[in-house]
């Protein structure tokens, strides 16, 4: 038997003679919008993480000056990610291998909607904006990074915790494979975790980032889903987040569990309460340069006006 | 023979500046990690115990090879020892700190493992002070005496570095093995000694006793 093939071209397939007419004219305008804006080329510039121009998003009431920002090569060269490695060039390097593919984010414990969102869909439905913020390490140096994200508080509009639900708990990935020393599970109790309370989480300074300085997050710096609480050192900021559990109680946070005395669970910047071993009244800002003189820290990180209030009649050089 | 050793000199010196050298390339090409300043006390300070282990390792390279020559070449080393040191604590009071001496003051009072980091600096300082040869002269007896201070440093600056530390103890344990042998070579030659003029105590007391 044979088959007959209908070879007929549909007509949705027939270029329209007036189209074919002008096809030179049209290559030349599409090749020149092409070179004058490549992201054009590139699908849904707003909400995908992989694709994604943010070089022009409004910036935030809360933000310093985009001008004093770090510069760029230094953030990404200078971060702690001890999954990957206990030396900072060593983590970025090592964190390239982290697996940021079809992203997801479990929402537990005490809230109305516990699901888990795509991180697609998580950024379909906000706003997102440029932050910039101080960032101060424990180590007592600092930056200034300009962070692209989305406040906390609106996830939590989202999926609505309790009103049992106190304190909030977030969980890195947990990816042996990649991270060298989770395989080998070397000093602290893996997946990191790091905690707020939840006044501190619907706070609007507290931001979820997916990206810095207009770009995705790179893998060294948090990608794709990290928090950003910029009046507390920078290890309560937790990085590559998988899970965020809304709970009843404070939760026991990796740094201090691993040495309590040292890293509290507030971790608030403040110039008077030192380091059981160094002291946090100054602190070094990275500028790239060797001549840059170490400045003194402010309390809050310099956010005092705007958080000192959630921490009325507390002794913060007991509960540091 | 005497050009010989010149020669000898001459490249010692030359290769205890290196670090220095290559140290002020990096700085002006600008080499040093995001955190400058930090790269800079570390590098400086790594040189330091360097020189310093290097030091205390002439005594025993003597013992060994019998070769006494080595007395120069350990107050050389221990120089640079001090010349890294200072390099330290000008770059934690100028570069860092810009010479803001408040800020120093409650830095130092705040961070125990500045202490014995100064406290290691102030022994370094002292023995350069005195190690010429005419105050070795002047010092007598003494001399040695307070050379020996040169333990107290190496393990205050033992204690400076671990203090400090986050984590990766790698590096200061692998200074740590090295100085423990150091040390423990010394107490072993002490012991020797002991039994040696105890047996010769003995045997003169033999003598005695057999007159």
């Amino acid at each position: 038997m044979i088959i007959k093939i209908d070879k007929t071209i549909p007509s949705s397939e027939i270029t329209d003679p007036e189209l074919f007419r002008n096809r030179r004219a049209l290559l030349k305008a599409g090749m020149v919008s092409a070179l004058l804006s490549p992201t054009a080329l590139l699908a849904d510039t707003s909400t995908s993480p992989n694709s994604s121009d943010w070089s022009h998003l409004d910036v935030a009431d809360n933000s310093l000056n985009r001008g004093n920002a770090t510069p760029v090569q230094v953030v990404k060269n200078y971060t702690n990610y001890y999954e990957f490695a206990f030396d900072k060039q060593g983590a970025t390097h090592a964190a390239q291998a982290l697996n940021t593919d079809h992203w997801s984010v479990e929402i537990v414990g005490e809230v109305e909607k516990p699901c888990s969102i795509t991180l697609e869909d998580l950024l379909a439905k906000q706003t997102l904006k440029d932050y910039v913020y101080r960032f101060r390490c424990v180590e007592a140096w600092s930056m200034v990074v300009p962070w692209v994200g989305f406040p906390m508080k609106a996830l939590m509009d989202r999926v609505k915790p309790l009103s049992t639900a106190r304190y909030v708990v977030f969980t890195s990935a947990n990816q042996p494979e990649a991270m060298p020393n989770v395989r080998k599970n070397l000093m602290l109790a893996w997946p990191y975790t790091e905690g707020l309370r939840i006044d501190e989480a619907a706070h609007p300074l507290t931001l979820l980032a997916v990206g810095m300085y207009g770009e995705v997050l790179p893998k060294q710096n948090g990608a794709p889903l990290r928090l950003v609480v910029p009046w507390k050192y920078g290890f309560k900021s937790i990085k590559a987040i998988v899970k965020i559990e809304f709970a009843r109680n404070a939760p026991l946070t990796t740094w201090s569990r691993f040495a309590p005395d040292e890293y509290g669970f507030y971790a608030n910047v403040n110039p008077n309460v030192p380091h059981p071993r160094w002291s946090q009244y100054s602190e070094r800002p990275l500028s790239g340069g060797f001549f840059s003189a170490r400045r003194k820290t402010e309390l809050f990180n310099g956010y005092a006006d705007q958080v000192a209030s959630l921490y009325d009649g507390m002794d913060l050089r007991r509960l540091f | 023979m005497w050009a010989r050793i010149h020669t000898i000199w001459t490249v010692s010196i030359l290769a205890c500046l290196a670090p220095l050298a290559l140290l002020v390339w990096d700085i002006l090409a600008d080499n040093l990690d995001g955190n400058t300043v930090q790269a800079f006390h570390i590098r400086s300070g790594d040189w330091t115990l360097r020189f310093l282990w290097l030091t205390l390792a002439i005594t025993p390279l003597q013992t060994l090879t019998q070769w006494r020559g080595m007395a120069e070449y350990r107050q050389m080393l221990g120089l640079f020892a001090l010349l890294y040191a200072t390099l330290h604590l000008v770059g934690y009071l100028f570069f860092d700190h810009a010479g803001q001496w408040k800020t120093i003051v409650i830095d130092i009072a705040q961070s125990p493992y500045l202490w014995f980091g100064l406290l290691a600096y102030l022994i370094i300082l002292l023995l350069g002070l005195t190690s010429p040869k005419s105050a070795k002269k002047k010092m007598g007896k003494s001399w040695k005496k307070l050379h020996r201070l040169i333990y107290l440093a190496a393990a205050m600056s033992m204690l400076h570095y671990f203090w400090q530390l986050k984590t990766n103890l790698a590096e200061p344990l692998f200074y740590l093995a090295i100085i423990i042998v150091l040390f423990a070579f010394r107490v072993v030659m002490w012991f020797r000694a002991q039994k040696a003029s105890l047996n010769i105590n003995t045997l003169q007391l033999k003598k005695q006793t057999s007159e």
